[in-house]
């Protein structure tokens, strides 16, 4: 055997750090070699919630309609919303939306907190726990579809062929949770609390979106600004205009959705395998 | 005497060449945001500097048992984090050769709800393996753990020493080209405390490199040929374990 000046390049796995690339290209290549691990983490997060209980499933698709239930006694008596087709049928159509960002950015956030603590032992990529949220989340979404069909099926709410389209805005969807969910992450490893503040935030983010009251009773010195500035708004109308209302979308709106996810999506990736260097110290 | 140092013979697996490792931390701590918000505000969060490793260039061989000493916040946990790549060097060249793999806190990552079988898998998905690798461990895995029928339970029902067995089994079926042992092992009863010591030792037969990192200076003498010292993120000995070891020894007295 022979002294080893340079490292011959081996075929088995081989590290140096200095022929790494740019962190976010680096990290999707990382994410493909490590797409068992998303699988595993989806996998368990699934089961894990479908274990603990009987009742795992049914309550995927119980929550929402029981908060559908309570919010059509308030306010399709109290306020009268007009919601053209059924009430229950719209507020559902919203919520089943609504939870899934709601869960997924939240999921993303716990997920890698607990995986701190393999973090500064092991590689593994840093943006596969929230990917497994987010892959959780449409599984959930999946099963809360049902109820919500069903909803529409009794309430007489005319299906039309366009439900089937419904992946496209749920991919939409998918890609700006995906980056909600990694940025509060980041902050989250550097302040606990932050995952408090987080639950009221987007509580109130919810009010703030049309998600349990049309968009016509905003006022309309408001509405722009509401609608203009808040994306969920638009993956919100996008779902509905599929599911509950039967319509293609507007080219615009697409549109508009799109390159929100794109462009923030594509920002927060890349920032956050930049700081993602840094997590090994903190967490 | 047995030149220890002389490379020319080894095959090296692990360098590190003039590496620094320096980040930058709030001079206070902060434990939550608002906390921190406020004192962004008042101009008040200063951020100081600090230098985990400071310059460090060392060569780790294939087949030896290297050790790490040092006093705490010395540069140990680091230097493993480059080494397990979950860290980038600020300035300097770290290069590994091979699958690096921690004896994990035993079962960390576990959860209470999966059953012993889907926590293997998981876990072994962490350490980067495909299902199809895993599916080929499986059964040494669960052999090695001894907990024979309970493969199947959620682990919420293991005992405490189960749930540590389940835990090192997968950690140290993994086969690492560099082990990396941060922790003497106080898993169970003293019988398989004995058989994990001799599958370290299987291992290191094997052809693996270990990197070990106690306070136990005995233990790293008794174990390891050669050592560093590290001090404050610098290299202060390098070289013979028992010369190393000694230079520390006399420098806390």
């Amino acid at each position: 055997m022979k002294t080893v000046s340079a490292p011959a390049r081996s075929k088995s796995v081989y590290y140096d750090s200095a022929v790494a690339g740019n962190p976010a290209l680096e990290e999707l290549r990382e994410v493909w070699n490590y797409r068992n691990l998303i699988y595993q983490l989806t996998r368990r997060d699934v089961l894990s919630r479908y274990k603990r209980s009987v009742l795992g499933v049914a309550w995927t698709m119980l929550n929402p309609l029981g908060m559908m239930l309570v919010l059509t006694i308030a306010f399709s008596q109290v306020f009268r919303f007009d919601t053209e087709l059924s009430y229950p049928a719209y507020v559902l159509s919203g919520l089943v939306v609504w939870n899934f960002f709601s869960q997924t950015t939240t999921a993303a956030m716990v997920n890698l907190v607990w995986g701190g603590g393999l973090l500064h032992r092991i590689y593994v990529p840093r943006t596969s726990f929230a990917l497994a949220a987010i892959l959780t989340g449409v599984v959930n979404l999946l099963f809360a579809m049902i109820p919500l069909l069903l909803v529409m099926l009794i309430t007489r709410v005319p299906f039309s062929f366009t439900i089937l389209l419904f992946p496209v805005p749920l991919l939409l969807l998918a890609a700006f949770a995906l980056r909600v969910g990694l940025m509060i992450s980041t902050f989250a490893v550097y302040f606990p609390d932050v995952s408090e503040m987080y639950a009221i935030a987007i509580l109130g983010w919810m009010y703030l979106t049309p998600v349990i009251y049309p968009e016509s009773i905003l006022p309309d010195a408001y509405r722009s600004l509401i609608t203009g500035l808040n994306p969920m708004y638009y993956m919100v109308k996008l779902f509905r205009t599929v599911v509950y209302f039967g319509q293609l979308p507007a080219p615009s709106d697409l549109l508009v959705a799109a390159l929100i996810s794109l462009v923030f999506l594509t920002a927060g990736w890349i920032i956050f395998t930049r700081k993602a260097g840094e997590f090994s110290y903190r967490i | 005497m047995v030149e220890i140092d002389s490379a020319d013979e080894k095959e090296e697996i692990i360098r590190l060449e003039n590496v620094s490792v320096r980040y930058s931390a709030p001079s206070e701590r902060f434990n939550t945001f608002k906390e921190y918000a406020i004192r962004y505000l008042q101009g008040k969060v200063r951020h100081e500097v600090f230098l985990a490793l400071h310059d460090v260039s060392l060569s780790v061989y294939k087949n030896e048992i290297f050790g790490i000493i040092g006093n705490n916040g010395a540069g140990k946990s680091t230097m493993l984090k480059l080494i397990a790549r979950v860290l980038r060097p600020s300035s300097g060249r770290v290069w590994v050769k091979g699958r690096v793999a921690p004896l994990l806190e035993l079962g960390a990552g576990f959860h209470p709800e999966l059953s012993g079988r889907e926590n293997i898998y998981l876990n072994g998905a962490m350490l980067g393996f495909t299902r199809k690798e895993m599916d080929q461990k499986f059964a040494s895995i669960v052999e090695f753990s001894e907990v024979g029928d309970f493969i199947e339970a959620p682990l919420r029902t293991y005992s405490s020493g189960m749930w540590a067995r389940l835990g090192f089994s997968v950690a140290i079926d993994v086969n690492p080209d560099i082990l990396i042992l941060d922790e003497i092992l106080s898993v169970g009863d003293e019988s398989f405390q004995r058989k994990c010591l001799n599958r370290i030792d299987q291992i290191i037969k094997g052809n693996a490199t270990i990197l070990f990192v106690s306070h136990n200076m005995a233990l790293v003498e008794q174990m390891c040929q050669r050592a560093v010292w590290l001090d404050h993120g610098v290299v202060k000995a390098i070289g013979d374990a028992r010369e190393v070891v000694d230079a520390y020894r006399r420098s806390q007295t």
